[in-house]
């Protein structure tokens, strides 16, 4: 596992051990990956974050033709592998989970620690940070930093 | 089929003791049909409760046992029951220090019967 920002850590530990997910990644709704479990190459995690991040915003667009509230997480159920994908607001802007389980637990499960976690980021988050907008002319760098880091590189 | 359950569950909530009865999906523990009494994490009781049956149906096929046609968890304060509702459903009963474990079990395995 590993995290771009610290306190991210403890909560998507305790996720991770009590859900038995596969595969998580936790990014921005920009598609900006904050942390991440289980991939092994980088070009894995920037095609998953910028799938998830765009199936969230065709939800978003469909709810929104609908005239309902934006739908919270969608679930894609497989034959041997399921994927939880919910979008969460936090004081640093709205974030994205994307998990991938196996027949070893359960959509339930997920769900349940998945919300847990959630919360203990909310408890967790710095109050003051540094919040650097990421600026187009930046975000390859950004992007390549941020995958260094996760991959530890 | 989802009034057919609320109904067998609306009379297992009121036997003595009993605090929340759930129809859970066994794959998913996902909650489909719920009794329960205000304050009680019912998702998660679903969630959870599942995920145990279905590892102990895993050590008992491993043992080279039927799968479990009950399960009894004992608390201090308490009792989960679990029974198999089907291929793809638990019933599950959450019960107080004061519930009667015996008759909630006999009414849980009629109320299994006529959801089927």
């Amino acid at each position: 596992m590993r995290a771009l920002e610290p306190w991210v850590e403890e909560p998507l530990m305790t996720f991770l051990s009590e859900s038995e997910a596969r595969l998580t990644l936790l990014m921005t709704s920009a598609g900006q990956v904050v942390a991440q479990h289980g991939f092994t190459r980088a070009v894995d995690i920037m095609s998953a974050a910028a799938l998830g991040a765009a199936i969230l915003s065709s939800t978003e667009e469909m709810a929104r033709v609908l005239g309902v509230r934006p739908f919270r997480a969608l679930t894609h159920q497989g034959e041997s592998h399921g994927v939880f994908l919910s979008a969460f607001e936090t004081p640093r802007g709205r974030w994205l989970g994307l998990v991938v389980y196996g027949h070893d637990t359960s959509l339930g499960v997920v769900k349940l620690f998945f919300d847990r976690m959630v919360d203990e980021l909310m408890v967790n988050v710095p109050t003051e940070g540094n919040k650097t907008k990421v600026l187009a002319e930046n975000f390859e760098n950004e992007l390549h930093s941020s995958l260094r880091a996760l991959f530890g590189r | 089929m989802t009034a057919t359950y609320q109904e067998s569950l609306e009379g297992l909530s009121r036997l003595r003791g009993i605090t929340g009865v759930m129809v859970v999906s066994a794959d998913d523990g996902l909650v489909v049909a719920e009794s329960i009494m205000e304050g009680i994490p019912g998702e998660a009781v679903a969630a959870l409760a599942a995920s145990l049956m279905r590892r102990m149906g895993t050590a008992l096929s491993a043992a080279g046992f039927a799968l479990p046609s009950f399960m009894h968890l004992q608390a201090a304060v308490g009792a989960l029951l679990v029974v198999p509702a089907g291929p793809d459903t638990l019933l599950i009963a959450i019960g107080d220090q004061h519930v009667n474990l015996g008759l909630a079990r006999i009414e849980m395995l009629q109320a299994v019967e006529q959801m089927a």
